[in-house]
C-alpha cells in the first residue's frame, strides 16, 4: 500500500486528522529546508509538501512567490533537492509529497521524475498546474510505481468535475479552500465545510482543505470537516526570517507556531 | 505531415503543441469561454456586430501598400506592407480586443484584465473596454513602461488602471503572471483579454481567429492589386498574434513561402535574445505546450529584446506546429538590423514602424535582396513607432 493511503488508514482508524505544512525547498538554502522538515515532524506534523522553487507559479501569493524567487537566485537545481531529500528523508517518521509545477516534471521526463523523487524517498507529487484532462500520462506511471498523484478540487469546480478529479486523485484529495491564489486568509469562505462535506460523502479517498488556513481558529473549524489540513504561506513567512535572524530561533519559531496549530487540531 | 487549418482538436491541440496547463480554479471560466466562443463564432449577429467595429470604429480593411522605393532600395523582389499601423490604436491588437470584448459582454462581465508588453495591447484592450463601458486593469512590467512610456499614459487617458509589476523580469512574461493570478482572484467576475496566441486553450484559436482578418484581407487585396497571392509573406513574432492572423488563411495555400521573424536581440547567447523557435525547445509556460526558453530543470530563462512586444521566452503552440510541420520557417532579426530597418522605412516611405514591425521589415528587405524583382513580399507592418521614438532616440544617443 502506497505511505500515503497507509497513513490515512491509520489516522481514520485513530479517529486523528493530520497537518501538513508547506516548506520551500532551498530557501534560503537546502540545509536549513532540512532542519525545517525535522522540526515539522518532531512537533507532530503528519505529512510534509516540500515546494520545489518555480520561476512563474501563476497559483501562488507573494509569500511563496517570493520563496522560490529568492530559492532560484541561488541557482538551486532539482537534482540537489531532491539529493537533500535523500538524505533527510530516512530518518522522517511522516510522508513527504513535493509540490511541482507541470513545466519541471515534464522537462525532467514524466518517468524519470516519478523514479527520481521515489528514490529520494518522496512519497507522492501535487502538480497545481496539471487539470484532470492532461494527467492521464502520468498517473498512468505514478499507479504503476504506487507513487500517489494528488489532484485538486476548487470551490469552483462542478460537482461532476470533482467526482471525476476524486476518481483520479490518489493519496488524498486537495480541497483548494478560496478562489484564488495562496496566501494567508483571515476569513475562509462559509460554504467550504459544506462542500467538503458533500465531497466526503461521495468518496472514500482522504480530503485535505489547503489555502488561506493560517490560524488555530481556522483549524479548529475546519478540522471535523476534512481528514488533514494544509498550511502553506504561514509557515514560509515565518521561514523567510532565516535570511536574517539566527537560524535556531527560527526553526523554534517555526516550530512552536506549526505545534499550535496541531494542538488545535483535537 | 502536413500542416492542417482545421486546428487546434476539441483539447486545444495543434498537435502536440497547445493544451491546457492551468490552476483548476481556471478551468471552469476557460470552459465558459470555449463555450461561448463557439456559440458565437457561428452567430450571425455576433459576426456582423464586430464586421461593422472593424470597418467603422477601427478602419479597417487595412491598406496593401506598395513600398516602392524601398523595394528600389533593396533592389529586389517588391515588398508590400500590410498596414495594421494604420488601424484605430495603432496596432493589430484591437482586431482581438473588440472581439473579446464583445465575448465578455455575451458572458456578463463588467470586468477586464490583461497584460502588455509594448503597451500596444494595454491601449487596445483599454479602448475596447472604454468604448463597451468596460472595467479594465492592465498589467505592466516595470521595465515596459519605462521604455513604452506613451502608451502608459494613454491606457490612463481611457480610464484604465495600469499596474506595474515588479517580480522577475519586469517584463511581458511577468506581466501574463501577475494577470493570470488576479484572474484566479477574481475569475467569476472578470474576463482576461489575453493578447496574443499564447496561454491555456482556448485563447490561442480566439485571438488566431480574431487576428485572422489581417490574412484574409491581405488574400483578397493581392489577388486584386497583384492579380495573384503573393510569394513569400513576412511577420514579426512575439507571442505570435499578428504572424498567426496573417499566417492562417494562407496555410493551406501551399506556393506561398511564410516566414516568421522573432528577436534575434544581442547575439544567439542564452540571455541575449527571445528567440523560441530558433533557440528553444518545446516545453510548458502560461499553460500551453509549446517552444519555450528554459533551462535543464524546467525554469523559464530570461530574454532580451529591443522591442518589449517581442520580448517575451514563449511562442504560440501553433506556431510550434507550424515549425514542426515545416509550414512556416521561423528566423530571427538582431535589434541593430531592426533599428536600421525602422530608419529605411522612416526616410524611404515616410512611416515609422513599431520596434517589433521592424523587425519583419529587416528580415523583408534582406530577402527582397536576393529575390527577383517579379517576386512579391508581402510584410504585416504590425503597428506605429510612435510609441518606440523616445527609446529609439535613447539607444540610439548612447
Ligand atoms: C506592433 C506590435 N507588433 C507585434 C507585437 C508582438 O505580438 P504578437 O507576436 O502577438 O503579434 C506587438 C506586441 O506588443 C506589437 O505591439
Amino acid at each position: 500500500m502506497p505511505v500515503i493511503d497507509q497513513l490515512f488508514a491509520s489516522l481514520r482508524a485513530q479517529r486523528r486528522k493530520a497537518l501538513m505544512p508547506f516548506v520551500t525547498a532551498g530557501d534560503p538554502d537546502l540545509e536549513f529546508t532540512a532542519a525545517v522538515l525535522a522540526e515539522l515532524v518532531a512537533r507532530g506534523s503528519s505529512l510534509c509538501e516540500v515546494g520545489i522553487p518555480y520561476s512563474d507559479p501563476i497559483a501562488d501569493g507573494p509569500v511563496i512567490q517570493a520563496s522560490y524567487t529568492r530559492a532560484l537566485a541561488h541557482k538551486i537545481k532539482l537534482a540537489q533537492i531532491l539529493e537533500m531529500l535523500a538524505a533527510v528523508t530516512p530518518r522522517l517518521t511522516v510522508p513527504t509529497v513535493t509540490m511541482v509545477s507541470y513545466a519541471i516534471i515534464l522537462r525532467h521526463g514524466l518517468a524519470r521524475y516519478v523514479a527520481d523523487a521515489q528514490r529520494a524517498g518522496v512519497a507522492g507529487a501535487i502538480v497545481p498546474d496539471l487539470p484532470v484532462e492532461e494527467t492521464a500520462e502520468l498517473s498512468a506511471i505514478c499507479r504503476k510505481a504506487d507513487f500517489s498523484l494528488v489532484q485538486l478540487v476548487t470551490p469552483l469546480t462542478p460537482r461532476d468535475r470533482a467526482l471525476k478529479i476524486a476518481a483520479s486523485s490518489t493519496g488524498f484529495l486537495y480541497y483548494v479552500s478560496v478562489t484564488g491564489i495562496t496566501g494567508e486568509r483571515t476569513e475562509l469562505p462559509q460554504s467550504l465545510i459544506d462542500s467538503v462535506g458533500w465531497l466526503r460523502e461521495q468518496t472514500p479517498l482522504p480530503i485535505c482543505i489547503g489555502f488561506g488556513i493560517s490560524t488555530p481558529e481556522h483549524v479548529k473549524k475546519l478540522a471535523p470537516a476534512a481528514d488533514g489540513l494544509i498550511v502553506g504561506s504561514a509557515v514560509v513567512r515565518r521561514m523567510a526570517q532565516a535570511s536574517t535572524k539566527p537560524r535556531d530561533a527560527v526553526l523554534r519559531d517555526v516550530g512552536d507556531y506549526v505545534e499550535s496549530l496541531i494542538k488545535a487540531l483535537a | 505531415m502536413p500542416a492542417s487549418s482545421s486546428v487546434p482538436n476539441s483539447a486545444g491541440r495543434f498537435g502536440d503543441f497547445g493544451g491546457r496547463y492551468v490552476p483548476e480554479t481556471l478551468i471552469r471560466a476557460l470552459d465558459e469561454l470555449s463555450a461561448e466562443y463557439a456559440k458565437a463564432r457561428v452567430d450571425p449577429a455576433f459576426q456582423a456586430e464586430l464586421d461593422d467595429l472593424l470597418h467603422h470604429y477601427v478602419g479597417r480593411p487595412s491598406p496593401l501598400y506598395h513600398a516602392r522605393r524601398l523595394s528600389q532600395e533593396c533592389g529586389g523582389a517588391q515588398i508590400y506592407l500590410k498596414r495594421e499601423d494604420l488601424n484605430h490604436t495603432g496596432a493589430h491588437k484591437i482586431n482581438n480586443t473588440l472581439g473579446q470584448a464583445l465575448l465578455t459582454i455575451r458572458m456578463g462581465k463588467k470586468r477586464v484584465i490583461a497584460e502588455t508588453g509594448a503597451g500596444q495591447h494595454g491601449v487596445a484592450t483599454a479602448t475596447a473596454c472604454a468604448r463597451f463601458g468596460l472595467d479594465c486593469v492592465v498589467f505592466m512590467g516595470e521595465e515596459d513602461i519605462r521604455r513604452q512610456a506613451p502608451n502608459v499614459f494613454s491606457m490612463k487617458l481611457l480610464g484604465a488602471e495600469v499596474r506595474p509589476v515588479t517580480t522577475g523580469s519586469r517584463t511581458l512574461r511577468d506581466a501574463i503572471n501577475e494577470a493570470m493570478r488576479e484572474w484566479m482572484n477574481s475569475v467569476e467576475t472578470t474576463h482576461y483579454i489575453l493578447g496574443s496566441v499564447v496561454g491555456p486553450h482556448p485563447f490561442p484559436v480566439i485571438v488566431r481567429d480574431f487576428q485572422a482578418v489581417i490574412g484574409r484581407e491581405t488574400i483578397e487585396q493581392s489577388r486584386q492589386q497583384l492579380g495573384r497571392l503573393p510569394s513569400l509573406v513576412v511577420a514579426c513574432v512575439g507571442g505570435g498574434s499578428n504572424a498567426a492572423g496573417m499566417f492562417y488563411p494562407f496555410v493551406e495555400h501551399t506556393g506561398v513561402e511564410l516566414v516568421g521573424v522573432e528577436a534575434g536581440g544581442r547575439s544567439s547567447q542564452p540571455g541575449d535574445h527571445a528567440s523560441p523557435l530558433s533557440y528553444g525547445q518545446p516545453g510548458v509556460l502560461h499553460g500551453s505546450y509549446s517552444y519555450v526558453m528554459q533551462d535543464e530543470d524546467g525554469q523559464t530563462c530570461d530574454v532580451h529584446s529591443v522591442s518589449a512586444g517581442l520580448d517575451y521566452p514563449g511562442v504560440g503552440p501553433e506556431h510550434s506546429y507550424w515549425k514542426d510541420a515545416g509550414r512556416v520557417s521561423y528566423t530571427c532579426c538582431r535589434d541593430n538590423d531592426a533599428l536600421a530597418a525602422f530608419n529605411s522605412l522612416a526616410r524611404t516611405e515616410g512611416i515609422l514602424p513599431a520596434l517589433e514591425s521592424s523587425h519583419a521589415v529587416a528580415k523583408a528587405m534582406e530577402l527582397a535582396r536576393s529575390r527577383p524583382e517579379t517576386d512579391t513580399i508581402v510584410v504585416c507592418l504590425s503597428g506605429r513607432g510612435d510609441k518606440d521614438a523616445a527609446e529609439i532616440a535613447r539607444l540610439t544617443a548612447s
